[in-house]
């Protein structure tokens, strides 16, 4: 593959995943590219959502998971996958949204700052600051500006995505994954998210699953095309829509399966 | 990292130990309470085995398990549990009479009949019975249903073992909850194939969701039975305290809890074999509600898993 | 359609109804016993419930006699009981949940508590009376009371609160590990926030039934015909907390309802109902409690 990007967040070498005796990834191989959007498509069961959570170690809570191969992240070319580093360090450096939107059951302020807290952060004029600007960033601070300590369950669907955005937002991550982050969205909640990673990805590196193609084709500017656990073509995403190399991704891509 | 209020932007480099220390301890603290009910099992079984050893270096198993008289604090004392078994055992039957048709039937209509209103007013009504204190259940057992009783049987003694129709009462809501939980675990497209055939709830419910609910009813029996077993206070004030080897549930009987209560309110001092037979009954009860109590986890496991 | 068949449709129809009124007959019957039992007590017992019977001792004579002692035991023997069996119980169903791996000492565990569930109460005197009656020698007191009542409470403590635990979604477990939390930040700030009103009303129930209990405090020696109270808690002078009440003699209100209904003259069985009637309230009082605390929560969060 010769794909130039013009600086490398993290390198996958020869991932390999299983749980138990079932494998589920098979020798993936493929670039981050930093401040950009790489998407994962393929269809159901290709192991794209597993691929995601190996780069922030969730798998960790699964007592049958084996990773097999490197995650390389940069700039200090330390390998997530090796047992002596330590998954919660790992995901304090890349955060997760998740295919439904999954606020605690806290006010919009709380939600926000929970990240901060963890982490040491207790004085309230950091705190308040960095929730701001986390919900600006996210899109949502002119919805919720009036109602930071209201419940969080009482916004929409849509908003609590963006709060969840802005939850992974608020402790300046390097990465962060989406997984299908709009799949229980209507449209109109679907397109203000897709705009805000277009916005998003000059601040933080952004791999996002999808299953709807056309939303890869919208957002990304690298698609990775993946098929029973293994990758079968990542390149430039107008590539990958209008001249791929394997007729796999081809017939994905036309529609003919799925 | 620590969380020292340190700089929260990017992490330099690895760290070479999972898991905070502290995290170890505190899980280690969660799991010495967690064993703390083996200890209580332990410290059960070890009282009831060590006290009643006085027991049985005068008394062989045998005896007391074979023989017809409970009389140990008569000259020629006779150590048989047998006569506190009947008593327990028909107290017991009395009150399943009672429980186990209507607490099946309460929780067959429940479930397959009553609208939502009609279960969320009735359930909490049947979940306070289960907190009645069983004292007051004895004293009702005594002064209102016996005298009740005695309008049917003018010949029916103060106390007698009918006392067990009011233990029925206090089981039937155990009785019926997990049954209900068992047949509401039934799926609905199960119970749609039926009607989509013509059946009526009835048949529904009596060939559908019974069979297939069966063991979680099984352990709502077992469960129930174990319950009446254990009672202690209702048969202690109402059905009398003379170990009598009776079957006839209108005549007065010890069971072996009341006969405990009835030693532990006497003058007989610790260490002597009239006071350790409190143990040795003890134990039988032990041994006794354990088995009923496995069953009904093994039943009640079984069923959840089905679905 | 045939004859026959409408004939079959009619006699399936007449059971069905058969079966509807035998159910809500039976349904009623349980409804209906223990409205008459409330109510019974309510007639008797009001007749009693005078500032007198509240504040009086035990006495020979049954117009004299009172329940003072009796409520004051019963309240301090729940305090023991309560401030030992919630954090074990607690800890334990956290373990039980969030930590423990599915093996076999983990399966034993878990048959234990149901096992020790069904334990009849007057079994956990003996074991009470056998350990720490006659080994630890913490005598005839109410801090034995307390104890025995909290190994009876703990079963119904674990299984409830294991319940309120296992009620947190995985979803919001995850949104917390993504963020970079350690299982315990999660548990803290996560699960046991969100499950509090679970345990609560777990815990407040297995109270009330642990106020009802007169098998086992029996067993263990309480006195049932006590003329004084249970020395202060405070002291005049230093060091003004004294805990000398838990080595104390005393007796509860379900005791004391046993001693008067035990006896032959009817005047005493006046008493008990009246002594039960106050039980019955604060069971009743500590059910609703239970029951508001769940409404609430119910209302706040809904998965």
């Amino acid at each position: 593959m010769t794909v130039m990007s013009p600086s490398l967040k993290a390198e996958i070498r020869d991932l390999s995943f299983s749980f138990g005796q079932v494998q589920v990834l098979k020798s993936v191989t493929l670039p981050i590219s930093e401040r950009r959007v790489t998407a994962l498509i393929g269809p159901s069961g290709c192991g794209k959502t597993t691929f995601l959570r190996c780069l922030n170690r969730m798998h960790d809570l699964h007592p049958d998971a084996r990773y097999k191969g490197e995650i390389i992240l940069h700039p200090d070319k330390i390998n997530i996958l090796d047992p002596a580093v330590d998954p919660i360090e790992v995901r304090m450096r890349i955060g997760m949204v998740f295919q439904k939107p999954n606020p605690f059951p806290k006010s919009i302020f709380a939600n926000v700052v929970y990240g901060l807290q963890i982490r040491g952060i207790r004085d309230r004029a950091t705190l308040d600051e960095r929730a701001v600007q986390a919900l600006q960033d996210a899109a949502l601070w002119d919805e919720v500006k009036d109602r930071l300590h209201g419940p969080a369950t009482a916004l929409s669907g849509g908003q609590q995505q963006r709060l969840c955005i802005a939850r992974a937002l608020a402790t300046n991550p390097e990465m962060i994954l989406f997984d299908e982050p709009t799949s229980a969205l209507d449209p109109v909640a679907t397109s203000k998210i897709e705009e805000l990673m277009t916005d998003l990805k000059q601040k933080v590196t952004i791999v996002i699953v999808t299953h709807n193609m056309q939303q890869a084709a919208r957002v990304s500017d690298f698609t990775a095309f993946m098929f029973l656990g293994k990758l079968i073509e990542f390149d430039r995403t107008d590539t990958i829509f209008t001249n791929p190399s394997s007729k796999l991704t081809e017939e994905y891509v036309t529609g003919r399966f799925g | 990292m620590q969380t020292s209020g340190i700089d929260p932007e990017r992490s330099i480099g690895p760290v070479t130990r999972k898991g905070k220390p502290g995290e170890r301890v505190i899980e280690f603290t969660l799991l010495l309470a967690a064993l703390s009910s083996i200890g209580i099992t332990l410290g059960i079984v070890g009282v009831l085995l060590y006290e009643s050893t006085v027991f049985f270096q005068k008394v062989s198993i045998l005896d007391f398990l074979t023989d017809t008289q409970w009389t140990p604090l008569f000259s020629n004392a006779h150590y048989g549990i047998l006569p506190l078994l009947a008593g327990t055992l028909t107290t017991t039957a009395v009150a399943l009479v009672l429980a186990l048709p209507l607490g099946t039937i309460t929780a067959l209509y429940l479930s397959e009949y009553a609208s939502a209103t009609v279960r969320e007013s009735v359930k909490p009504f049947l979940e306070l019975l289960t907190s009645v204190p069983t004292v007051i259940f004895g004293y009702f057992a005594l002064l209102v249903v016996t005298p009740l009783l005695q309008l049917l049987w003018p010949n029916l003694p103060g106390f007698n073992m009918l006392a067990g129709l009011v233990i029925g009462v206090m089981i039937i809501p155990y009785i019926s909850s997990v049954s209900e939980d068992a047949m509401h675990a039934v799926p609905v497209h199960i119970r749609e194939g039926s009607f989509a055939m013509g059946a009526t709830r009835m048949q529904t419910a009596i060939r559908v969701v019974l069979p297939s609910a069966v063991s979680g009813i099984a352990a709502a029996y077992v469960l129930g039975i174990s319950r009446a077993i254990g009672e202690t206070m209702v048969v202690a004030i109402a059905a009398g305290m003379q170990p009598t080897l009776t079957w006839n549930p209108m005549e007065p009987a010890a069971t072996v809890t009341a006969y405990i209560v009835q030693v532990s309110l006497g003058d007989l001092p610790h260490g002597s074999v009239g006071y350790q037979t409190i143990f040795a009954a003890g134990l039988t009860l032990f041994v006794i509600t354990f088995l009923f109590n496995v069953a009904g986890y093994v039943l009640r496991t079984r069923y959840h898993r089905k679905y | 359609m045939s004859h026959d068949v409408h004939r079959v449709i009619a006699g399936n129809r007449r059971l069905d109804r058969l079966f509807r009124w035998a159910g809500l007959g039976g349904m009623a019957f349980a409804v209906l016993i223990l409205l008459l039992l409330l109510i019974t007590l309510g007639v008797e017992g009001s007749q009693r419930l005078t500032w007198q019977f509240l504040t009086s001792y035990p006495s020979r004579v049954p117009s004299r006699a009172g329940i003072l002692p009796a409520c004051v035991g019963t309240v301090l023997v729940m305090l023991v009981t309560a401030l030992t069996s919630i954090p074990l119980g607690v800890a334990a169903a956290i373990y039980l949940e969030e930590y423990a791996p599915k093996n076999r000492l983990t399966a034993m565990i878990e048959i234990n508590i149901a096992n020790l569930a069904g334990v009849p109460s007057i079994v956990y005197g003996l074991m009470a009376l056998g350990l720490f009656v006659y080994q630890l020698h913490l005598g005839h007191s109410i801090l034995t009371a307390g104890l025995t009542l909290a190994l009876l409470c703990l079963p119904v403590v674990i299984i409830t609160t294991r319940e309120a635990i296992r009620a947190v979604p995985v979803a919001i477990r995850e949104a917390a590990y993504a963020l970079g939390a350690t299982k315990w930040q999660m548990i803290r700030d996560h699960v046991m926030p969100y499950s509090t009103a679970g345990t609560l009303t777990g815990v407040i129930i297995a109270l009330s039934r642990a106020i009802g209990e007169t098998a086992p405090l029996i067993t263990i020696g309480a006195l049932s015909f006590i003329a004084f109270l249970p020395s202060p808690p405070v002291t005049a002078g230093p060091p003004f907390l004294s805990v000398r009440w838990l080595f104390d003699p005393f007796t509860v209100l379900p005791m004391q309802m046993f001693n008067w209904v035990s006896r032959p003259q009817e005047a005493f069985h006046l008493n008990a109902a009246g002594a039960g009637l106050v039980l019955m309230m604060v069971t009743l009082a500590m059910n609703g409690l239970a029951y508001y605390v769940r409404y609430r929560s119910r209302r706040r969060i809904q998965w």
